[in-house]
């Protein structure tokens, strides 16, 4: 039962400008990295879901010499509109720390 | 065969460096010293209002240490996005700082200021002539839209800064400019690729941020050539490994491979990173693709009304168990108030309940609404078209949230706690960003305005 904050050493969310929100996932070693890919948990389909986006505005990045995901979405609301929650970006990662990886 | 050294002073200038760091990095032959000052990260607030984001006196510490050591070493001083947002009244924040600094050093030097802010009616033009297109994803634009917005700027790349250098500028003050055109300009100029320029200036733009850990905002440097640039940290105590340079070119970016730059895109797919030591990297492989139409973007902030603030906690169980409904049922009694005491219906303003504990972080995004603590946070957040009017709706609001009853208790209730008398502030103009947009141009200089002065 293990979570995909115990796979890496880096989960953050950051403004790509003021209209996109990326997704920097980076994996501790070779071993968790191949982990998470393998167990398709963390995929574009689910990013999809949770951030209410249509999965053709998902793009999904594996960057094997660095261990890292790297996802990209626009943003929900504009940075700094009326009714936005997160003007730099740097919380929207929070429902993904505690996927859950292994199910066993 | 020529190498250039370029010195990054910091990631962005209201953040600081250590002054022995600059100082030390400038007489190991630094050919010139460069610095951001702006973002549009923490949103369209400075752009729209006109305000630069301070601390003033940290800008002129920092602008004193650039330019004292500048004009010692005979190098160029390049700081783009002047005063956060790069407009003019950004732009004209940071000229009259480097002013006061010439006068009270007794300095004498050449200064270039690059005006980046467009007018109205030249934009709506180019948008009438087709020359404006949307990126992805873009708030909608048209003529209308551009002449009822605050305030635009053009994002300048390498040209207009070069056209200054060449002019013998040794302190260049620009207005929005793209980060890694500060550190590509000189280089370029002095016959580096583009490839290796681009590159660079893209690790380069937030100062020792690409260092394995930094422990405190400082500088950073890279030493240029023909085939690729080594990428050195000047401070002792920091180091940068293959795996510290090539994250950093994930930062902030949509697209870990593809940088977007007025000119052409800077491809990093097969860029590779190698350490020379155990502080040192060397970077080579980027490719440089020359855009078919060179374009600069264009960011423009529209007034979107005027906010007013309360803060409050909620530490009763019995309200906390029905926040929903206390809060629904509080906003249906605030509406009838606000349109019965200041006669302005629901469409006149805007009125959030932002609940920390809850779902105030990611809104509708929140996968778990519900509370569950023992105490929530309470912004209430209302935007209004004119301060007055938010203003006036505050005390109604606050007053009334205070004393709204639950169904457990008879009596009256005080069932918000202010931590601040008032409870409230005004927090002004609320401006939204209105352009995610590009402008054809068959001249990269054509919408920048640049003055000299000899100071």
């Amino acid at each position: 039962m293990r979570e995909l904050w115990q796979f890496t050493k880096l989960i953050r969310s950051k403004n790509a400008g003021p209209f996109e929100l990326t997704f920097d996932i980076m994996f501790k070693d070779e071993a968790s990295f191949r982990k998470v890919i393998n167990s398709g948990k963390l995929s574009a389909e689910l990013i999809a879901q949770l951030y209410k986006v249509e999965r053709k505005q998902v793009r999904f990045f594996v960057i094997e010499p660095l261990l890292t995901i790297k996802i990209s979405i626009p943003r929900p609301v504009f940075s700094g509109d009326v009714n936005d929650t997160d003007v730099y970006g740097g919380q929207f990662h929070g429902p993904i720390v505690k996927l859950q990886v292994e199910t066993s | 065969m020529k190498k250039i050294r370029a010195l990054a002073a910091t990631g962005n200038i209201s953040s600081g460096f250590r002054e022995e760091t600059l100082v030390r990095s400038v007489e190991q032959g630094a050919h010139f010293i460069g610095c951001d000052a702006g973002t549009t990260d923490s949103g369209p607030y400075y752009l729209g209002s006109g305000n630069a984001r301070g601390p003033r006196d940290g800008t002129k510490r920092n602008l004193r240490i650039m330019i004292r050591e500048g004009l010692k070493a005979g190098i160029p001083v390049i700081v783009g996005s002047a005063g956060h947002a790069g407009g003019k009244p950004h732009l004209d924040w940071t000229l009259e700082i480097v002013r006061e600094l010439a006068k009270e050093n007794g300095w004498h030097f050449k200064l270039a200021a690059i005006d980046s802010e467009i007018p109205k009616e030249t934009l709506a033009n180019a948008y009438l002539q087709g020359q404006i297109t949307p990126l992805y994803p873009a708030p909608p634009l048209d003529e209308n839209l551009i002449r009822q917005a605050t305030r635009f700027v053009a994002m300048m790349g390498i040209e207009p800064i070069q056209c200054a250098l060449k002019s013998g500028a040794q302190v260049i003050v620009a207005g929005r400019c793209s980060d890694v055109a500060i550190y590509a300009a000189l280089p370029v100029l002095e016959g580096i690729p583009k490839q290796v320029a681009f590159h660079a200036g893209k690790i380069l733009e937030c100062g020792s941020a690409a260092v394995a850990q930094r422990f405190y905002p400082d500088c950073m440097a890279a030493e240029l050539d023909q085939d690729g640039f080594t990428i050195e940290p000047p401070n002792p105590d920091f180091r940068c490994t293959p795996q510290s340079v090539a994250a950093h070119t994930l930062y902030e970016n949509a697209d870990p491979h593809h940088l977007v730059e007025s000119g052409g895109t800077v491809d990093t797919t097969d860029a590779r990173y190698e350490a020379l030591s155990d502080r040192a990297v060397r970077v080579t492989g980027a490719q440089f693709v020359e855009a078919e139409k060179y374009t600069v973007k264009i960011e423009g902030a529209a007034l979107a009304g005027y906010r007013s603030i309360v803060v409050a906690g909620i530490r009763d169980p019995l309200v906390i168990r029905q926040l929903d409904s206390y809060l629904s049922g509080l906003r249906a009694v605030l509406e009838r108030k606000i349109a019965d005491s200041l006669k302005l219906s629901r469409e006149e303003y805007t009125l959030q309940f932002r609940v920390y504990g809850a779902n105030a972080t990611m809104g509708p995004l929140e996968p778990c609404p519900q509370v569950e603590g023992h105490e929530v946070g309470l912004v209430i957040d209302v935007v209004a078209s004119t301060q007055a009017f938010a203003s006036d709706i505050l005390p109604i609001v606050w007053h009334t949230g205070l004393h709204h009853p639950i169904p457990e208790y008879e009596g009256l209730v005080s069932n918000l706690a202010f931590p601040f008398s008032p409870p409230g502030a005004d927090m002004g103009p609320v401006y939204r960003f209105c352009a995610n947009h590009v402008w054809h141009l068959d001249d990269p200089c054509a919408p920048f305005r640049t003055t000299f002065e000899n100071l």
